[in-house]
């Protein structure tokens, strides 16, 4: 029972500081957003609240939580509150089985960096997560009684849907090469050859597109943000939303891309590990200052990705919606069963 | 009561109370929405009992595919969302009819649970790794046939929702 009780109040911590972890990183996501798509159209954007505009977030933030709250007549008032609810939450869940570095001690104590990221069923939880993802945002614009709403919710279930099984698929071409569901055992065995440049980017090229293209897809970022076009639906499945249940939508779209960016250096990346052996520069495995750093690369890792997403979205024009559904079903699916097949063969071939 | 029951009670209670919210809720809606919990405290109890792969799957099939395919067609559907249930052509007799059935399944279901000679191998380690290697072994080599069929099955029913999907046919 006791132990238990430990076990339970180390992982409540640990879930603490990830979580604020997380949502300081939405907040410098979105500043980084409005910074870098100004800088891209020759624009200044946000300069005006603190250095260099940097308490911008906060003050958004201020402004939502004391905008009035709306729910529109005719609305289902109960699942309008609780589709947002959904969103935030999946986005969140996922950072449940996602390990930042390598296991510290203390003491005799080995602690884990990440609430559970030995789970051996690590992937499996994500993928089953992104697809929970899809009850927020079609809840959402079917209890909001307004024609836009519904528009961009469905165009959204159905996009995620599509892009799931591309995205399965590319998993599991990286579940074959490395041979376990665990993702710290997919990163160390990135490290473990090559001198820890066995990234799976350079043995699954293809697969690293294929998961690249679904992760914008799934994040519903552009090119792939049909469910919120301006032109063409107000702005989807959020319209007729207001104050901090627009905000949770908001911080989950950014939450969002953090999880993706950290899945992606975790499957194709190398994910925490240093680029050469840590004992190289006199840290020993183990110690909380290896951790730290690893961590600190980790985050750096996770950052680039979230600037080339926001790169891409401010550079490339959005698909339309039957090339979407086209590029889905006819180029990646096809792709990524190729893909399979012939990392299959090169895995049977290497093992014989 | 040690903590592993209180766990288990409290999955179960999830369950219990979002299945009686499935059959007694007046809005088709809210019944489907309430299945997304049941289904989720399965997983829970699954998950509870050392059965990872399995609870992850529960959530990746059960929540992730039917119930998104039920409640799209719900959504989808006019006027069915506000449909009351218990005014409808619901008189005695399918009442007395669906009393017969469930406590017949009711019975069934306990005749089972309490003669059938249950296979427990390892129940008595509180703690083993991943059921995913035996799995895998299992479905394989023992089973292969099985699995073999399963799987002509679905690309056969994949097969047929393309064919009718299809245009001009």
């Amino acid at each position: 029972m006791n132990e238990i009780l430990w076990i339970s109040l180390e992982a409540l911590i640990k879930a603490i500081i990830i979580l604020s972890l997380l949502l300081l990183s939405a907040a410098i996501s979105v500043y980084l957003e409005r910074k870098l798509s100004a800088w891209i159209q020759l624009r200044i954007g946000p300069n005006r609240v603190g250095p260099f505009g940097l308490l911008q977030p906060i003050v958004d933030v201020v402004k939502l939580i004391m905008k009035e709250d709306i729910v529109p007549n005719g609305a289902n008032k109960f699942l309008h509150g609780l589709a947002p609810v959904i969103s935030l939450a999946v986005a969140i869940m996922v950072w449940a089985v996602i390990p930042v570095a390598d296991p510290i001690k203390i003491g005799d104590h080995i602690i884990q960096m990440g609430i559970s990221p030995n789970a051996d069923i690590g992937i499996l939880f994500i993928l089953a997560m992104t697809s929970v993802g899809v009850y927020g945002i079609a809840l959402a614009g079917w209890s909001s009684n307004n024609k836009y709403s519904l528009l961009g919710g469905l165009r959204s279930s159905a996009q995620m849907i599509s892009y799931e099984l591309s995205m399965g698929l590319a998993i599991l071409s990286i579940i074959l090469i490395s041979g376990s569901f665990s993702l710290s055992d997919i990163v160390n065995q990135q490290f473990s050859h090559w001198g820890g440049f066995r990234w799976n980017i350079f043995i699954q090229p293809l697969g690293f597109l294929i998961f690249l293209t679904t992760a914008f897809a799934e994040t519903n970022r552009a090119p792939f943000d049909l469910p919120e076009a301006e032109q063409e639906l107000v702005s989807g499945y959020n319209t007729e939303y207001s104050g901090m249940r627009f905000g949770m939508f908001f911080l989950a779209e950014y939450a969002n891309m953090a999880t993706s960016s950290a899945i992606i250096t975790l499957l194709y990346l190398g994910g925490w590990t240093l680029p050469f052996a840590p004992s190289a520069i006199g840290l020993e495995q183990g110690t909380w200052i290896l951790g730290l750093v690893q961590f600190v690369i980790f985050a750096i890792k996770i950052y680039l990705l979230v600037m080339f997403f926001i790169w891409v979205r401010w550079t490339v024009p959005r698909f339309r919606y039957d090339q979407l559904m086209r590029l889905g079903w006819k180029v990646l699916l096809p792709l990524a069963l190729l893909n399979l097949i012939l990392t299959s063969f090169g895995v049977l071939f290497i093992n014989h | 009561m040690n903590t592993f029951q209180i766990v288990f009670y409290l999955f179960a209670l999830i369950v219990i109370i979002s299945a009686m919210g499935v059959v007694f809720s007046r809005k088709l809606m809210y019944s489907a929405f309430s299945l997304l919990f049941t289904f989720f405290g399965v997983a829970g109890i699954y998950a509870l009992l050392n059965a990872d792969f399995l609870a992850v799957v529960q959530i990746m099939i059960y929540v992730g595919g039917i119930l998104v395919l039920i409640i799209f067609g719900v959504m989808l559907t006019t006027k069915i969302t506000d449909v009351d249930m218990i005014s409808g052509k619901t008189g005695k007799w399918v009442y007395l009819g669906a009393s017969i059935v469930s406590l017949s399944v009711l019975t069934l279901l306990l005749y089972m649970f309490n003669t059938v000679n249950w296979n427990l191998p390892g129940a008595t380690a509180i703690y083993h790794d991943s059921s995913l290697d035996a799995l895998g072994t299992v479905l394989l080599t023992k089973y292969v046939l099985t699995f073999l069929v399963a799987a002509i099955l679905l690309l056969i029913a994949f097969i047929g929702a393309a064919l009718i999907a299809r245009k001009g046919n």
